[in-house]
């Protein structure tokens, strides 16, 4: 087996005590940034990124950075769990799934097992997409190694229109949110022409918007704005967690293996296309709550309810990294982060680095297996040092993150304008919210952007400008046509409710 | 605050939807217009620059001018408030001193214009006695620079402050 032995390898790039000890910082800081609001996994990852900029010039540094920022992503996925078990904020979006059991749990005095059981079944979770990526990675890789710029587009074509198809929000504010994406892209020098676009003169605008700071604005800010309409004070149930409840728990947790199961293949399959992990927690929710014997009683306080939705989010949030190591193509916000800063350090993600980046690829992988178990230890036995924090009170924190917000948003370019620039994504993200036009195709726009457009252009102009191209061979045809229907998947389903509504009139589409 | 005024409706969910889509409108217009400008045809060697963001511009468009044409008939919004009152204030109360940081830190440099955010918030918002008000903002400040200068080595944007503590 070729991938255990990379795996091995991996493990002894993964095992240095400097790596070991960026794991334990990058959750511990992870954990933080999840439970704090306004600061999530995506702006996170994107405030420390220009703090390893240094760090991975030197050599085996790339790995090493990665590690780090891969770790605080894992932590934030654990630290959301924190905050809507106890206090009932979803810290993550992904979380919001889990307060409907894990709040009842914490009222009824069992914030422990619900905090156990939510760790617990994230670690499974997690695990099971890392295995996923462990064997699957190098087959998909292998295969993306034949690809052409027809296929590259294809496969990004797919991912934009899954937003669309998937995607709760009107389509047409899917769209428009993620085509300004690509307009935010392309503005700066064409990579092609060396042309100036979309700069209008301005001499701020010449290196383009960065994603960087797009997230830290739209995240981060925008977030921050939403908390304050909900007012100022966080009350939340006591955090107490000892070994007695966590072995209890663990003894409880081997009845619900199926919702397990369940839940991490629904999350790893939506976290390799690019559905994300909170449609995955709300699907696996729904589907555990469908199947389980005590679905009934669900949202009263059921482990198995915290069970479900945890598993998957962790599943999809860690699959998420598939499609970004193989393809270059990122299944979340965070992982379009990570994949950003892969570029910023001279790496190309895609097929190629399984070939020239072995190390790389391989650390990143058994980093994945010792972060999650080192998220898990962290996360039991600090509890309520993190649940700590958001007792302070946000008229400190608030400010604090902002300014965490601005020196991030600084440091990317040491420029103030990108810093003026933050606010005003702080106020397009509050508003953008708000009216549910979606962040996250935005952003994976915004950091695509520019691979997707060279690829489409190099495709047409191998075929002199005709689009037949995308349909030219099986695969490029197949994804192409999946795609399209993936897009039109709206329109469809509102006809046949259409159809439906005329076919029953009693029981259609009430007006 | 009096309960009464926080709870009207400072903006309707209308008059929201309409404004942001004509944004995006305005945004996909000038995006269509610098394309063409630059060439949105197919040139003598191959696509030219404007190519991609003309379509692009074109889409973002046609969405908004569908998003603006259901807000406009859409019913249901007529009456739900966006954002009340008193939300609305918080969020000002927030974001007006924001921009005034952000003019702050061109001038004097980040130390002392964050000590300073965070001082106004605590003082102001959480009425903290002004020891309590000056520790946590300077003690902040100090980590950062612990942080950021001394053990990633990356400058921070210092001010007139800062070179006379040597700092600079």
């Amino acid at each position: 087996m070729d991938e255990i032995q990379s795996l091995i390898h991996g493990f002894g790039v993964a095992m240095s005590l400097k790596n070991l000890a960026l794991m334990f910082t990058g959750v511990i800081l992870g954990v933080i940034i999840g439970v704090l609001p306004g600061l999530g996994g995506a702006n996170g990852v994107a405030i420390l990124l220009p703090l390893t900029f240094g760090m991975a010039q030197t050599p085996g540094g790339a790995t090493s950075a990665i590690i780090l920022l891969s770790c605080i992503y894992w932590g934030a996925l654990f630290g959301g769990a924190i905050t809507s078990i106890l206090f009932n904020i979803p810290g993550e979006p992904w979380s919001v799934a889990t307060t409907f059991d894990g709040y009842p749990l914490a009222q009824q005095g069992r914030a422990g097992n619900a905090l156990t059981a939510a760790f617990t079944s994230s670690f499974i979770g997690a695990l099971v997409a890392v295995i996923v990526i462990t064997f699957l990675s190098p087959v998909v890789a292998n295969f993306a190694l034949e690809f052409g710029p027809p296929e590259f587009f294809a496969v990004y074509l797919l991912t934009f229109c899954a937003f669309v198809g998937t995607s709760k929000e009107p389509p047409f504010k899917t769209l428009a949110a993620m085509m300004t994406g690509f307009a935010l892209a392309a503005v700066g020098t064409d990579p092609v022409t060396g042309t100036l676009r979309l700069t209008f003169g301005s001499h701020h605008l010449l290196t383009g918007f960065d994603f960087l700071v797009a997230v830290i604005g739209l995240f981060g800010i925008g977030e921050i704005l939403l908390t304050l309409e909900e007012g100022l004070a966080f009350k939340g149930a006591s955090a107490k967690i000892n070994v007695r409840v966590v072995l209890e728990t663990w003894k409880e947790l081997p009845r619900y293996w199926m919702t397990s199961l369940r839940a991490s293949a629904v999350g790893c399959f939506m976290g390799i296309v690019p559905g994300g992990a909170t449609p995955a927690s709300f699907m696996s929710y729904g589907v555990a709550r469908r199947f389980s014997p005590d679905g009934d009683k669900f949202g009263t306080g059921m482990v198995e309810g915290v069970v479900a939705p945890e598993t998957a989010a962790h599943a999809a949030g860690t699959s998420a990294l598939l499609p970004m190591i193989t393809l270059g193509v990122p299944g979340s916000p965070t992982a379009a982060v990570l994949l950003g800063g892969l570029m910023i350090w001279g790496l190309q993600p895609g097929p190629l680095l399984f070939v020239e980046q072995k190390d790389f690829v391989w650390g990143l992988i058994a980093s994945m297996y010792l972060g999650n178990i080192a998220g898990l230890i962290v996360v039991l036995t600090c509890v309520p040092l993190f649940a700590a924090i958001l007792r302070v009170p946000f008229s400190v924190i608030a400010p604090v993150i902002i300014v965490i917000c601005a020196i991030g948003a600084y440091t990317v370019h040491n420029a103030i304008f990108d810093v003026w620039m933050m606010v005003v994504f702080g106020v397009l993200g509050y508003l953008f919210k708000k009216l549910q036009y979606p962040l996250a195709p935005l952003v994976l726009a915004i950091v695509l952007g520019d691979n997707a457009e060279a690829s489409f252009r190099q495709a047409i102009l191998g075929s002199q400008g005709d689009l037949s191209i995308f349909f030219s061979n099986k695969l490029v045809g197949f994804m192409t046509t999946l795609a399209l229907l993936l897009l039109f998947w709206p329109l469809v389903s509102w006809l046949l409710a259409k159809l439906r509504g005329r076919v029953e009139p009693g029981r259609g589409s009430s007006a | 605050m009096q309960g009464g005024s926080g709870e009207r409706a400072a903006f309707g969910q209308k008059t929201a939807e309409l404004a942001v889509a004509g944004l995006f409108l305005a945004l996909g217009a000038l995006v269509v217009y610098d394309s063409v400008r630059l060439g949105a045809t197919w040139g003598s060697d191959g696509p030219r620059p404007g190519y991609f963001p003309f379509y692009v511009g074109l889409i973002i468009c046609v969405s908004a001018l569908v998003n603006l044409a259901r807000a406009a008939l859409s019913q249901r919004d007529g009456n739900k408030p966006f954002v009340l009152v008193g939300q609305l204030r918080m969020v000002l109360a927030v974001l007006i001193p924001s921009a005034i940081y952000v003019a702050l830190v061109t001038w004097i440099g980040i130390y002392l214009s964050s000590i300073l955010f965070i001082a106004f918030f605590m003082r102001w918002l959480g009425r903290y006695a002004w020891w309590k008000v000056l520790v946590v903002s300077v003690a902040t400040m100090v980590v950062f620079y612990l942080i950021f200068e001394i053990w990633f080595k990356v400058p921070l944007p210092k001010g007139p402050v800062e070179a006379l503590l040597g700092l600079g």
